[in-house]
């Protein structure tokens, strides 16, 4: 089976899934409603069938990865434009895996949690304008496209972290915003044209740059006669004056700073995940975010390790000032999604922080909190969602005593907050924790200010359940009705996994570190030797040496060298 | 090279005129003489067919005939860079055959617009002679008639089209460059609706354009003063050979290259597209951005490749300078636009100056990139102009964006096209706009043009803003109560929206073949 297109496979289930809902007849019988209803609940079905079979084969496929085996893995690589020396061409490494995978656990948990948004009521605002009128204007959304979208956008999710060719993860990278972008003003809530058109032109801005970028690096693989390559492979070896990598490394991390986002990039987030419908939210902020931190472990840091190096100040400066941002705007949040938003801008400043600390606890702390970030905030967003709906309004004033009436939404409610406040035994905790210790071996200021953070974190996960769901039960909320049975089964199996990563998170660090000492090995990067027992050298700077010791006799240290 | 005149003999023989490499532009002239006898002799109920049939037939002949003639010469089997045709006077060479076959296929599908009939008879006036709102008019109207002037008119204007890039000489590029444009003067006058708009674009359009003529031949007079041949070969060669007085030579430069830009709509010579392109007849705007586009830009591919290839560091400042100004004025000014078609103008002069940075890199990886983003661009322009058509109220098609509003809700397939090929403009990947935009920024950065992409990136940001705005309003406004209907197209309309989208798909998913064929196509630029 080591042949068989793993990637590939999971990837094109998706889409044709998206195909067969969008061939199903979509022209409702003229008496409307039953028929019309019947069709809907097909097209869900579908959706969440094929997501669940890519799940099936994601989780095949993880269980074939060999933690020891070369770093790529399921690879396949095609000839797509030799025009432009593109290929197509997948493989994962242990990063690119546990990110496929949680997208995949993902989707149909989103797509169970979304069974009702696509035909939810217009907003408030649209309503009274449609008002008396009602009877005229035609449905307002179409439950078909709002799945198909879905579907379509995981396969782009798992396309972005399979590529090993930059043209190719390139074009999944852009080609993403758009299902994103119709999911957002098509279906969600609020300001959702302006969020959408926001959350558009933002990520294409930061697109082009780093088209540019792409296009130069191209450029510069061809120097001294060479046929141009997009491989990844061939790039990481590809010899890059300082200027170039410099500039480089900013065109493509302006790009990927914007999707994380990392401050003073953000802005477009909160607007986004506010007026996105909960299921939206958590493949934007679960997801799609990830997209931009693994795209600086992959890219940024290995195409350009010494400019890496150079700008590693200013980025770690900027992941701690978003941390402390993100989480201080958050307590002041009045709204539930705006502050879950808000929080996620602080966890994704702590992602950077561990990937920019280079060290492999750092790393392997920042990839495993990419994974469990999607599912605590997801399953946050989520629930908050589920409440949301009861009650029509996002606003925390508008809520009280939840946990009298709702004792199940309000108990998954904490321990889901909780996991976003890292609490121990939860799985935020063990990744937050690597990235605390991966940064303060070097860079210890940086450690202790993220670390207010968490604190910082307490106060508004707290503060908003106390205010949400604790005190006497508001009237509005009285008659508000407990989770049911579908809502359950799509956050169930993100709690349970909270949880099962937070006790024993060593599966998904065993597949996590060897890509990252590979990344550590490729940025020319070491942990800092421990100060007991006392090393007779000075830290090692070679990464020759420590490579080695490092890889004990697996592939050796890639020496930088031009293109054959 | 000023022979031709010194070695008059009293015996005039007959030219020698290759038949065979020029049979392509023959049989679009002959096809258009022909339907001015269509016109005159075929009773007016079987006119509109007849045409339909000549201007279609000629076409796809000419395009079958464009493909021997690449095959027959072993153009494209790697033989020769091209051949020198009617003594002189044409060039029949690898990118010429490239353009000349975009030109038939976009030509076509325009045609097909053209013919489209469905909604009130057709888009172009009874009589354009009547005064707008006159009894005449009306009465044109009544009995149902309209100008059936415009197939063979069409087919002048394309087989000046075909002509002008291969115009070996500049005389020969003034004469295509006149047949391309006075039908189109006409052309643009024509509108069903709207006339006075339609009269005044054609106006604009003609006076600007005139004006455009007369640089364009100044700048030949300069250069024939300079060279003594009006040979494009003899002007390079006398340009290279040139030690002194070169002032001849940079004012021709100029007046020719504004007199080319203008047809283009570069910056700052753009001002009367976006005003032709609203008030013309959206089938003949629709022939304008994709055809006389690609035509153009083979005209001044040739000038500036062959001429003064030599020279390109003295043109290549200026056409720099051209390049930004034209991205920038298209991409802010298109933001602000509230009229479908005046929006879709101005996108096309920023397109244009994207094509210039793959221009200015004079190289044949820039030719053949600006070859590429010249088909992708102009079957995704011809899609959206299709479209336009389709939505109308009370006054005919209904331009104005804010009766827009909604139409994902009405007709959610028609919207989504149309939001396709904004996409599709906006540059976003598995689209022929992301290959092609791809293409000419290699093609610059390659030719060492950084700073005029980064200028392009930050122009295709600024314009996906307005990209973005029509598909908020398509899709995520509220209909208004009395908004435009959306006609069902026939099939003209249908197949030529069709053609575009596949087109524009298929180029984004799997642009090898027509990217090997520019490639090719470009691999010896152009003969001398």
């Amino acid at each position: 089976m080591s042949n068989f297109p793993w990637l590939t496979v999971a990837g094109a289930i998706p889409l044709a899934g998206a195909l067969a809902i969008g061939l199903l007849p979509s022209r409702p019988a003229p008496d409307g409603g039953s028929a019309r209803k019947s069709s809907d609940e097909l097209v869900k079905i579908i959706a969440l069938v094929t997501s669940l079979v890519t799940l099936g084969v994601t989780v095949a496929m993880a269980v074939q990865f060999k933690t020891g085996g070369p770093r790529f893995q399921f690879t396949q690589q095609y000839q797509w434009i030799p025009q432009f020396g593109v290929h197509y061409a997948v493989g994962a490494d242990g990063i690119a895996l546990v990110l496929i995978v949680m997208s995949a656990i993902l989707m149909p948990v989103v797509i169970l949690a979304s069974w009702r948004d696509a035909e939810g009521e217009a907003d408030p605002s649209a309503q009274a304008v449609a008002g008396g009128k009602a009877s005229s204007t035609p449905r307002r959304h179409s439950v078909k496209t709002y799945f198909a979208l879905m579907l379509v956008l995981e396969t782009m999710m798992i396309g972005v972290f399979a590529a090993t060719d930059v043209f190719l993860f390139y074009v999944f990278f852009e080609a993403m915003l758009v299902p994103m972008y119709f999911m957002i003003g098509s279906y969600g809530v609020g300001q959702r044209q302006y969020a959408a058109v926001k959350f558009l032109l933002y990520s294409l801005l930061g697109g082009l740059i780093m088209l540019v970028a792409v296009i130069a690096l191209y450029v510069y693989s061809t120097a001294g006669g060479h046929h141009g390559t997009f491989l990844f492979s061939q790039l990481s070896t590809l010899a890059l004056s300082p200027t170039q990598s410099k500039w480089l490394f900013l065109g493509f991390f302006v790009a990927f700073a914007i999707k994380a986002p990392l401050w003073p990039f953000h802005t477009w987030l909160p607007d986004a995940a506010t007026a996105a419908q909960p299921g939206a939210a958590v493949l934007l902020v679960g997801v799609l975010d990830k997209v931009g931190t693994f795209g600086m472990i992959r890219y940024c840091l290995e195409l350009f390790p010494s400019a890496a190096h150079f700008f590693t100040p200013l980025v770690i400066v900027l992941s701690v000032i978003g941390v402390l941002y993100g989480a201080i705007v958050a307590i002041g949040q009045a709204d539930i999604k705006r502050l879950i938003a808000y929080s996620s801008v602080s966890h994704m400043g702590l992602i950077t922080l561990g990937i920019f600390a280079m060290t492999s606890q750092g790393q392997a702390g920042a990839t495993l909190y990419m994974v469990n970030h999607g599912f605590a905030t997801g399953a946050l967003f989520l629930i908050a969602g589920f409440m949301v709906a009861r009650r029509r309004s996002q606003l925390i004033a508008d809520y009280g005593g939840v946990q009298k009436v709702a004792p199940v939404l309000a108990g998954l409610f904490l321990i889901t907050g909780l996991a976003g406040l890292a609490l121990p035994g939860l799985s935020t905790f063990v990744s937050e924790f690597l990235v605390l210790v991966g940064t303060f071996t070097k860079y210890e200021a940086a450690a202790v200010l993220a670390t207010a953070g968490i604190i910082l974190a307490a106060i508004y996960i707290l503060w908003m359940y106390q205010r949400t769901m604790t005190g006497p039960v508001r009237p509005e909320v009285s008659g508000m009705a407990d989770l049911r049975a579908r809502e359950l089964w799509a956050v169930g199996p993100l709690v349970a996994l909270i949880i099962a990563l937070g006790v024993y998170p060593k599966p998904v660090l065993n597949i996590i570190n060897p890509a990252v000492r590979q990344t550590l090995v490729q940025v020319h990067s070491t942990d800092p030797v421990p100060p007991h027992p006392a090393p007779a050298a000075p830290v090692s700077t070679s990464s020759r040496t420590t490579g080695s010791r490092q890889q004990s006799g697996s592939a050796a240290a890639p020496e930088r060298r031009s293109l054959p | 090279m000023t022979g031709s005149l010194a070695a008059v003999t009293p015996v005039i023989g007959a030219p020698n005129i290759e038949y065979g490499q020029l049979s392509p532009m023959l049989v679009v002239f002959g096809a258009a003489i022909a339907g001015v006898l269509v016109e005159a002799f075929v009773p007016r109920p079987a006119r509109r067919a007849v045409h339909i049939v000549v201007a279609l037939g000629s076409l796809a002949v000419a395009f079958a005939l464009t493909i021997v003639v690449a095959a027959s010469s072993s153009l494209f089997g790697g033989g020769s860079p091209g051949k020198i045709a009617a003594m002189g006077a044409v060039a029949v060479d690898r990118p010429t055959l490239f353009i000349q076959g975009t030109v038939l296929v976009l030509a076509f599908v325009s045609v097909l617009l053209i013919a489209e009939s469905s909604h009130e008879v057709s888009a172009f006036a009874a009589q354009a002679a009547a005064v707008p709102g006159s009894p005449e008019e009306r009465e044109g109207l009544l009995a149902g008639i309209s100008h059936t002037e415009v197939y063979p008119l069409t087919l002048f204007a394309v087989g000046g089209m075909l002509l002008f890039p291969a115009s070996n000489d500049l005389l020969t590029m003034f004469v295509a460059l006149e047949v391309l444009s006075l039908p189109l003067y006409l052309l643009c006058g024509l509108a069903r609706r709207r006339r006075l708009l339609s009269q005044e674009a054609a106006m604009k359009y003609f006076l600007l354009g005139a004006f455009s003529s007369a640089f364009f031949l100044f700048g030949v007079a300069m250069l024939y003063g300079f060279a003594g041949s009006v040979r494009l070969s003899a002007i390079a060669a006398a340009a290279s050979a040139n030690t002194s007085g070169s002032t001849l030579l940079y004012a021709g430069i100029a007046l020719l290259g504004i007199g080319l830009l203008f047809k283009i709509g570069a910056a700052p010579f753009n001002n009367w597209k976006p005003d032709v392109y609203q008030g013309a007849p959206t089938p003949v705007t629709a022939l304008m951005a994709s055809c006389t586009l690609v035509s153009a830009f083979g005209a001044l591919l040739r000038v500036f490749y062959v001429s003064f290839g030599q020279l390109t560091w003295s043109w290549r400042p200026a056409l720099w300078a051209v390049a930004i100004l034209t991205m920038v004025v298209g991409s802010v000014v298109a933001i602000t636009q509230r009229d479908v078609k005046r929006l879709l103008a101005y996108s096309s002069i920023a397109q244009a100056g994207y094509v210039l940075t793959g221009v200015v890199a004079a190289t044949a990886l820039g030719l053949s990139s600006s070859l590429f983003y010249l088909a992708a661009y102009g079957f995704a322009v011809i899609g959206a102009f299709a479209v336009v058509p389709l939505v109308r109220d009370s006054t005919g098609e209904a331009a104005d964006l804010s009766r827009w509003a909604g139409l994902g809700r009405r007709s959610p397939v028609l919207a989504g096209v149309f939001a396709f090929f904004l996409i599709a403009f906006a540059g976003i990947p598995l689209t022929s706009g992301f290959t092609g935009k791809f293409a000419v920024f290699q093609a610059a950065i390659s030719g060492g043009a950084l700073p005029l992409v980064i200028v392009g990136v930050l122009s295709s940001a600024i314009l996906a803003f307005p990209y973005v705005r029509v598909i908020v309003l398509m899709f995520f406004s509220e209909p208004a109560p009395d908004g435009p209907v959306v006609v069902r197209p026939s099939a003209f309309t249908g197949v030529a929206v069709g053609i575009g989208a596949v087109v524009t798909l298929v180029l984004g998913i799997v642009p090898q073949p027509l990217l090997n064929v520019a490639q090719h196509a470009a691999s010896q630029l152009f003969v001398r």
